[in-house]
């Protein structure tokens, strides 16, 4: 099987099933997948790991049809509110990217898939999230 | 004392491509014009901002060399798309300040055919995976995570709304892009002048679902300049620049605070709310005193929002506000009288100084085809992903 890294370091695919892992203020409990120097709501400095669902709901999404070069279109892009808390951004798959078969606030579940190779063979894995 | 700032002159090029100028070109164009406008000279102005986001040296001071190097303080602003409001608050601050009473704002972007704006750039080099950046990504994340693209986060920022409310979809952002693309017949600055079909726009080629090509503001170039003056100084001039005059009723700036779920997706909502309920008690009127709003349709998507973010419907009725042709030029509250940004244009740092030319013409009834009768308040609102939002009350006073 070929090396695997996350896209994300966000996307923990070493421990169990593929997740996601945030970082939740110490203070408020605000999370954020990036690194923060200080907490954007509360502004206290310190953080600690916090494993987040995989399944959710589609807060919202768009078909999208003109992207970059070498990104495969069209493509549905959403925000997904997880189960137990906090939202992601990212594809939902395994769906046709059509008005007609994707909806708001339909149910779905964490996935992951291949989403490039280096020239060591190193697969990049994405997330993303299909109909629960 | 009072201590208002007044708009005393104000111009606009046509937006369009102009590969025969440069980017300093038309904004000394903008400039003659506003300072002719408003009867002075660059000899009288004692403070320069000017907006850019894509002059990385600055746009100022090469300004300077073409309109009169007069040695006065020059502030270079880039703010996101909020980077023209930015500069004419900017000139603002000092006169109230009380550091000039003559301040000349100039917003100017030269994109061309610049096409899709994206959040990412693409990496180069070799071509082996290693976490990088905040994120810890190893590959543009673009396309994989989501779009950054801006037809996709304004597309979605408009689902988002849908999914909150009731009688929201599709064809009420549609209906938007056949409004300005309506209105804009009527504005001969615009970019383009055409109007076209609901039918037309909702079968258009999708750009990102749900906004088609008619439902994304074009890239282009253009220039706008406004010369504001002290109230003090406003009295001493002629009762002809001082008839033509318009009152800054309020001019605010705010970016993003903190919010649920902007950690995903960028907020474009709250820092406008903030930004309205700031303006409408700094000016002290409210939303039902708006004569016309010029907002920042980037997409027809975000004009939906903030026809809820700015309160000009029920709270959750922005697609029944464009249902019942609210917002149309013989509406309740007439918005993007000038076509907006999905036809009049969208040179970036140009933007929110055009929004402040518009409402400003309007409100001294001298906008021609597109005058809106009797306005005598108005708004122009901008706001850039970052983020930043500018909003500008104006009104026809008299000292």
């Amino acid at each position: 099987m070929a090396k695997q890294i996350p896209i994300v370091d966000y996307l923990v695919l070493d421990d169990g099933d593929p997740h996601l892992v945030a970082n939740e203020c110490d203070n408020c409990g605000a999370i954020f997948y990036d690194y923060r120097n200080a907490c954007g709501k509360c502004a206290n400095r310190t953080f600690h790991k916090r494993t987040l669902g995989t399944t959710g709901v589609v807060r919202s999404f768009a078909i999208v049809h003109a992207a970059a070069p070498g990104v495969p279109v069209p493509y549905v892009s959403a925000v997904v509110d997880l189960d137990g808390g906090g939202d992601v951004k990212a594809n939902v798959v395994n769906v046709e990217p059509d008005p007609a078969k994707v909806s708001l606030g339909m149910k779905v579940k964490m996935t992951t898939f291949v989403g490039g190779t280096d020239d060591e063979g190193t697969e990049a894995i994405v997330f993303g999230f299909e109909p629960a | 004392m009072s201590d208002n700032v007044w708009v005393l002159g104000a111009s606009m090029t046509k937006i369009g491509r102009y590969p025969d100028k440069d980017i300093v070109d038309l904004a000394a164009q903008a400039t003659f014009d506003a300072l002719d406008d408003a009867g002075v000279t660059i000899f009288d102005i004692e403070v320069l901002a000017a907006g850019s986001l894509f002059s990385p040296g600055g746009l100022g001071q090469p300004l300077s060399k073409q309109i009169g190097q007069t040695g006065i303080p020059i502030y270079n602003v880039i703010n996101a798309c909020a980077t023209g409001a930015t500069a004419v608050r900017t000139a603002y601050l000092a006169i109230k300040a009380g550091e000039a009473d003559f301040g000349l704002a100039v917003g100017a972007e030269q994109m061309g055919k610049m096409g899709l704006l994206a959040g990412n750039a693409a990496r180069s080099g070799k071509h082996v995976f290693e976490p990088k950046g905040r994120y810890g990504s190893v590959m543009d994340v673009d396309g994989w995570l989501g779009s950054g693209t801006m037809p996709a986060v304004f597309g979605q920022a408009g689902m988002e709304y849908a999914y909150q409310h009731d009688g929201v979809g599709f064809e009420q952002f549609a209906k938007v892009a056949e409004k300005n693309h309506q209105h804009s017949t009527l504005n001969p600055l615009a970019q383009y002048q055409k109007a076209f079909t609901l039918e037309e726009i909702m079968e258009a080629r999708v750009i990102s679902y749900p906004n088609t090509l008619p439902m994304c503001c074009p890239t282009g170039d253009g220039a706008a300049a406004v010369v504001l003056v002290s109230e003090a100084k406003l009295r001493t001039l002629s009762i002809e620049q001082q008839k033509r005059a318009v009152k800054i009723g309020a001019s605010i700036l705010t970016s993003d605070p903190w919010s649920e779920g902007g950690n995903s997706q960028p907020d474009v909502n709250t820092l406008t709310r903030v930004a309205a309920d700031q303006a409408y008690e700094k000016a002290g009127v409210g939303p039902e005193d708006l004569d016309l709003v010029e907002l920042h349709d980037c997409f027809a998507t975000a004009e939906l929002l903030h026809y809820d973010n700015l309160r000009l419907c029920e709270p959750g009725g922005a697609g029944e506000f464009i249902d019942k042709r609210g917002p149309w030029r013989d509406g309740t509250t007439p918005v993007n009288v000038s076509g907006g940004l999905l036809s009049k244009g969208h040179p970036i740092g140009m933007t929110g100084v055009a929004g402040v030319f518009e409402i400003t013409t309007q409100l001294r009834g001298e906008a021609g085809d597109r005058q809106i009768e009797g306005a005598k308040v108005g708004m122009a609102h901008v706001i850039g992903l970052g983020s930043s939002c500018g909003i500008h009350i104006l009104e026809k006073a008299s000292l």
